[in-house]
């Protein structure tokens, strides 16, 4: 969390200097100073705070995929003249305990399109979930164990 | 400056086929839970790359920052807004269409879990 303060403050600096406030300077001196803190030796809880980042910059990516393939697949389905989907709701056990975790699980499951979170139990160890795409619900359970449910234990803790 | 003009029309442009993809989602599908699947997300990458294209139309910090922050809000709020109109109608039994259009059938969900 320091490590990542830091970084933030090399940001600002940067944008301060450069005398330019826009987004796309503070990110290119977020950048920066992350490089900078790269190949700076020695940093108390340094490697936990570059994993992380780059486990939750993957994740970022991967959320984005998802959206707009998923997205695409709703827009399809909206247009094609006949109604393919067969909507099952399936019930998912949870591998991750933690309540941080399983609130962006919860999040990034309900804001792609075509999935949504119907209820949670009552102890967090299972999702309900309504799917519209996937008909086999043992592939969905993979899906969601593969996709986002290890990416989010990877990148927030 | 042609090619940015391009670029913020085609943000826009797709913005907009999402949205409108989302409203006649909320049309055609049968039942809630596919509606609210269809409209309620969509709106989501519709209403962010809107707010993306007016930010790089506009070129202005004051109009970026209140963008990304917009942007930020949806991410955090529609999510919640969903999962709890989603968890009402799935604890007072609203009907699930399982079935195609040759023979509709409604069912109670929560018989209908896998």
């Amino acid at each position: 969390m320091r490590i990542f303060l830091l970084n933030l403050l090399l940001a600002i600096s940067w944008a301060a200097l450069t005398g330019n406030a826009t987004l796309v300077n503070l990110s290119f001196g977020f950048l920066l100073g992350y490089l900078a803190l790269r190949i700076s030796p020695e940093l108390p809880g340094g490697s936990i705070y570059f994993k992380r980042l780059q486990n939750f910059s993957r994740l970022c990516i991967f959320f984005l995929q998802e959206l707009v393939l998923s997205s695409l697949r709703a827009a399809w389905e909206v247009f094609s003249p006949i109604l393919k989907s067969r909507p099952i709701i399936v019930r998912i056990p949870l591998e991750i305990h933690e309540r941080n975790q399983i609130f962006v699980l919860i999040n990034l499951i309900s804001l792609t399109p075509g999935t949504m979170v119907l209820d949670i139990a009552p102890d967090n160890s299972a999702l309900i979930v309504h799917t519209m795409f996937v008909d086999n619900p043992d592939r969905f359970r993979q899906e969601i164990r593969l996709g986002f449910e290890r990416r989010v234990r990877e990148a927030i803790s | 400056m042609v090619l940015d003009e391009l670029f913020i029309a085609a943000l826009i442009l797709i913005g907009s086929f999402f949205g409108f993809s989302a409203a006649l989602g909320l049309l055609r599908m049968p039942d809630f839970y596919t509606r609210m699947s269809t409209s309620g997300k969509a709106a989501t990458l519709c209403c962010g790359l809107l707010l993306a294209g007016v930010a790089t139309l506009f070129q202005d910090a004051q109009v970026t920052a209140r963008a990304v922050a917009a942007i930020l809000f949806l991410l955090l709020t529609v999510p919640i807004g969903v999962h709890m109109i989603a968890r009402a109608a799935f604890r007072v039994g609203t009907p699930m269409w399982r079935g195609s259009f040759v023979k509709p059938r409604f069912k109670n969900p929560k018989k209908e879990l896998q």
